[in-house]
């Protein structure tokens, strides 16, 4: 509505905005970055309704309560779930402006994040040494994809970590860098949720 | 650089209008988290309930309500946020998840019994060892 037309009498008419309404930058990143968020869901639903289907095709191999390790697990989710209230610690250090406490907490939020990922790396070496590879059986197939593609979404998540603390060491607080903060924030509660799937459905439910 | 002026519906400048989280909610989310993760974990290591049934409602039971709290807790999801499209694009996607993982399910488990019942219980297979 504010939008000027401008009309100089003496000059040549103009038919357009001469500037775009004004919007803040990123107004619209919380929404966008959320409805990614949503899409990205929905590859995770495929994969678990694939696992649904698949997940009690063994081919004569091995199944569940030969091969998963619930200790492990547990100890898995337990570094996740830290990770996640660390990064909102890291949160809560950036809205008091404080670049440093940010800064630490994001890289104490990585390394729960490797130790995860490392966890996870053992566990499938420890698999496919077992012979209990993505082409053993259905069940296996569909276990590598959708546990590996979270993997791989944590992994992606760990780089851009790593580029957001160059970034914040680099250029401070700005508000473009906190607004990367908050989008990984978004990401990383995300896995997360993802994971609380995951240990139930796939873990936990093979072990019953 | 405090954000401390950030009320309601006010739009100020800062990093946008994404929800903030205090550290009573983040603490309050973890440990209700820690304990929804505790539990099944429990029970599935100590052999689980009396029956399967049991024992699998409990473990989602768990599962839904973690989910949940983390949004509320971790994500700061607000029924208002966003003038209400954060939460209309999540039930969307719910109703789609719902939809795909349970009709799939659904569907291909009456294929199984209906079309092919040789294949139901995987009947060892000895013949194709793959390395």
């Amino acid at each position: 509505m504010s939008s000027e037309i401008v009309t100089d009498p003496g000059d040549e008419r103009v038919f357009h905005p001469a500037e775009e309404p004004h919007h803040p930058e990123g107004h619209s990143t919380p929404l966008g970055f959320w409805i990614y968020l949503m899409s990205d869901c929905l590859i995770f639903a495929i994969l678990f309704a694939t696992f649904g289907v698949l997940g009690t095709r063994y081919a004569g191999g091995p199944d569940p309560k030969e091969l998963f390790d619930l200790p492990l697990v547990a100890l898995n989710t337990a570094m996740l779930l830290i990770s996640s209230i660390t990064y909102g610690f890291a949160m809560l250090q950036m809205h008091e402006g404080n670049q440093k406490g940010t800064i630490k907490w994001l890289g104490i939020t990585a390394a729960f994040g490797a130790a995860f990922l490392c966890i996870e790396l053992y566990e499938f070496s420890h698999m496919i040494h077992e012979g209990a590879g993505p082409g053993r059986s259905a069940f296996l197939s569909a276990f590598f994809t959708l546990v590996g593609t979270h993997g791989l979404h944590v992994t992606f998540g760990l780089v851009w970590l790593a580029v957001l603390v160059v970034q914040v060491r680099k250029h401070g607080l700005t508000l473009a860098n906190q607004r990367r903060i908050n989008c990984l924030s978004l990401f990383w509660h995300f896995l997360d949720v993802i994971w609380i799937g995951v240990f139930t459905f796939v873990y936990l439910m093979g072990m019953i | 650089m405090s954000s401390t002026e950030h009320h309601g519906e006010h739009h100020d400048t800062h990093a946008a209008q994404f929800p903030h989280g205090t550290r009573r909610d983040y603490v309050t989310g973890f440990i209700l988290s820690v304990i929804l993760t505790v539990i099944p974990f429990a029970t599935v290591m100590s052999g689980g309930l009396g029956t399967t049934r049991a024992t699998a409602f409990l473990i989602l039971g768990c599962a839904v309500v973690q989910m949940v709290v983390h949004m509320i807790f971790f994500l700061h999801m607000t029924p208002r946020q966003e003038g209400g499209w954060t939460l209309i694009s999540l039930v969307f996607t719910l109703i789609v998840l719902i939809i795909a993982v349970a009709g799939t399910i659904w569907v291909m488990y009456h294929m199984d019994s209906n079309m092919m019942p040789g294949m139901a219980p995987a009947v060892p297979d000895t013949s194709q060892i793959t390395p």
